[in-house]
């Protein structure tokens, strides 16, 4: 038997897609708008153009521009400035283009375009860095009568900003509720945010798509038909289209705490021989957007939740420079524990550091559920990362690693201020595994420690919740 | 005879704070009749 192998994450990037036209098929806004008219009006003169979202500093941090804690004073939204696209670690892409994506990842010919969107699209993405890669014959072939799409039972219109429509997506099947325009747009918006993230990893590491053995899919989509809802495999799905043909995948289901027990997986089967390189990926949540843009509008806000999220990861052997992933760090909230806040947080971040031996504030960063407050808290959500950074505080001071005076310190300097759309699991620690990579490698952290958590008891089968913790190391002697 | 004899309750939990089954308890343990119990998300 072969000795155990050390995995690193070699590299994370991530994605945004700014989709206005899209925002009114969230879940939240499909079901208040054509209820209620006025509100419509407003919500479609309220959101935000493309420069706005670009230069807006949590999308800047997404993207790896900024770090979280380089983001200036609040309020963040409505300021402007001349922040890139492209940011170190992934790009934001306008909806034109996105349009043209879910386009070039649709393999069902679901999406029709009206001719001068396609051509607009096609010519766009032909200019991208990484048009090579992308299937752009496709979206030539998808022009057509977008109107006449729209008469077919079931089918939903694909707008670009409030008014303009450019595209139309129907339904696969007349009856299957797995099938709907609805589920197959969830599905395709999180396959080619997912693709576009993975394809900017294999770009920013010069990686040979076929020396990628596996893929582990963690978004929020469930991918099936009437007979099995979440039969899933969106790993695989993103692996074709982006070109891995020696790969293969599954995904990992775990509500908002997935990405972690998928990058865990990962380096398990990194660590024990079975793959040498395996990718995490997770693509964006269509259901999410506009989630709370009641709050927003009574503000006198833009609709914040405009953007699509997208995160990629490597995961492969030692190469003596990443961050190594610590399998012996790993913790998990047992069934036992119960239910509430500090007992989850006890299980992920004080016992796992207690059994190495490591003190709480030799983690430098705590990457939890990192939720941009300016989202949350108009409607009445509050600011869920420093809640967690303050319970994380509290325990140590419980422990007695800290005095009960610094737990305000404490969270200052250990924590963040929330930045990730409210994409539960992109939110759920994975947002921060760019700066993680940074910070363990050319930066000055020693560890990180990521926190996932996920939701369990909306599915109604358990009141529990559930979540996954796991150390990051810097890599090199003596460590 | 607990504080709360006689009367029922509905206890809506929040996963960063307290939890649905945690409140239930507490108000069992009052006197009270839980009739529902959940916990929810807000993010």
């Amino acid at each position: 038997m072969s000795e155990q192998r050390t995995a690193v994450v070699a590299g994370s990037t991530q994605v945004l897609a700014h989709v206005p036209g899209l925002a009114r098929h969230g879940s939240k806004p499909a079901r208040e708008l054509p209820r209620h008219p006025d509100v419509s009006e407003k919500f479609l003169a309220s959101l935000r153009s493309y420069d706005d979202a670009v230069a807006y500093a949590p999308h800047q941090a997404y993207v790896g521009a900024v770090h979280p804690r380089a983001m200036g004073e609040r309020p963040w939204w409505g300021r402007s400035g001349n922040a890139s696209r492209l940011g170190p670690r992934g790009e934001i892409v306008p909806d034109l283009e996105f349009l043209g994506l879910l386009v070039a990842v649709d393999r069902f010919d679901l999406i029709t375009l009206s001719p001068d969107v396609a051509d607009e699209a096609a010519a766009a993405l032909a200019t991208h860095p990484l048009a090579k890669h992308l299937d752009i014959d496709r979206i030539d072939k998808a022009k057509g009568d977008v109107a006449a799409v729209l008469l077919r039972p079931g089918s939903m219109p694909l707008h670009l900003g409030a008014t303009r429509l450019g595209g139309a997506i129907t339904a696969a099947h007349e009856e299957d509720e797995a099938l709907t325009a609805a589920v197959l747009l969830d599905n395709l918006a999180s396959k080619a945010t997912a693709t576009l993230s993975l394809l900017h990893l294999l770009h920013n590491g010069g990686i040979d798509p076929a020396s990628i053995d596996f893929v582990i899919g963690c978004g929020e989509e469930a991918i099936g038909d009437r007979y099995q809802r979440g039969g899933g495999n969106m790993a695989k799905a993103v692996a074709e289209v982006a070109g891995l043909s020696e790969a293969s995948g599954m995904d990992v289901k775990n509500f908002c705490a997935a990405p972690a027990p998928a990058l865990v997986t990962a380096a398990a089967m990194v660590s024990a021989g079975l793959f040498d390189r395996v990718a995490v990926i997770a693509g964006g949540s269509m259901a999410k957007l506009g989630m709370k843009f009641q709050g927003h509008l009574k503000h006198d806000m833009p609709v914040m939740e405009d953007v699509l999220g997208g995160a990629a990861a490597l995961v492969q052997a030692d190469d003596g420079v990443s961050p190594r992933i610590r399998l012996d760090s790993v913790g998990r909230h047992r069934v036992g524990m119960g239910g509430s806040n500090p007992a989850i947080m006890e299980a992920l971040a004080v016992e796992p550091l207690r059994r190495l031996g490591i003190p709480m504030a030799a983690v430098d960063d705590y990457a939890t559920e990192l939720h941009n407050p300016e989202i949350t808290e108009p409607q009445g959500s509050g600011d869920v990362p420093a809640r967690n950074y303050k319970t994380i505080a509290a325990l140590a001071a419980q422990a007695g690693e800290i005095e009960r005076a610094d737990i305000a310190a404490f969270a200052a300097e250990h924590g963040m201020p929330g930045f990730a759309p409210t994409q539960g699991h992109l939110a759920s620690s994975l947002c921060y595994l760019p700066h993680a990579v940074d910070r363990l490698t050319t930066g000055g952290a020693n560890k990180v420690l990521l926190l996932a958590k996920g939701s369990l008891f909306l599915g109604r089968m358990s009141q529990l919740s559930d979540g996954m913790s796991v150390l990051l190391e810097r890599n090199g002697k003596g460590n | 005879m607990g504080v709360l004899e006689g009367k029922k309750i509905v206890a809506l939990g929040e996963r960063d704070g307290v939890s649905g089954p945690a409140i239930a308890a507490c108000m069992e343990a009052a006197g009270a009749t839980v009739v529902f119990t959940a916990t929810e998300c807000f993010v």
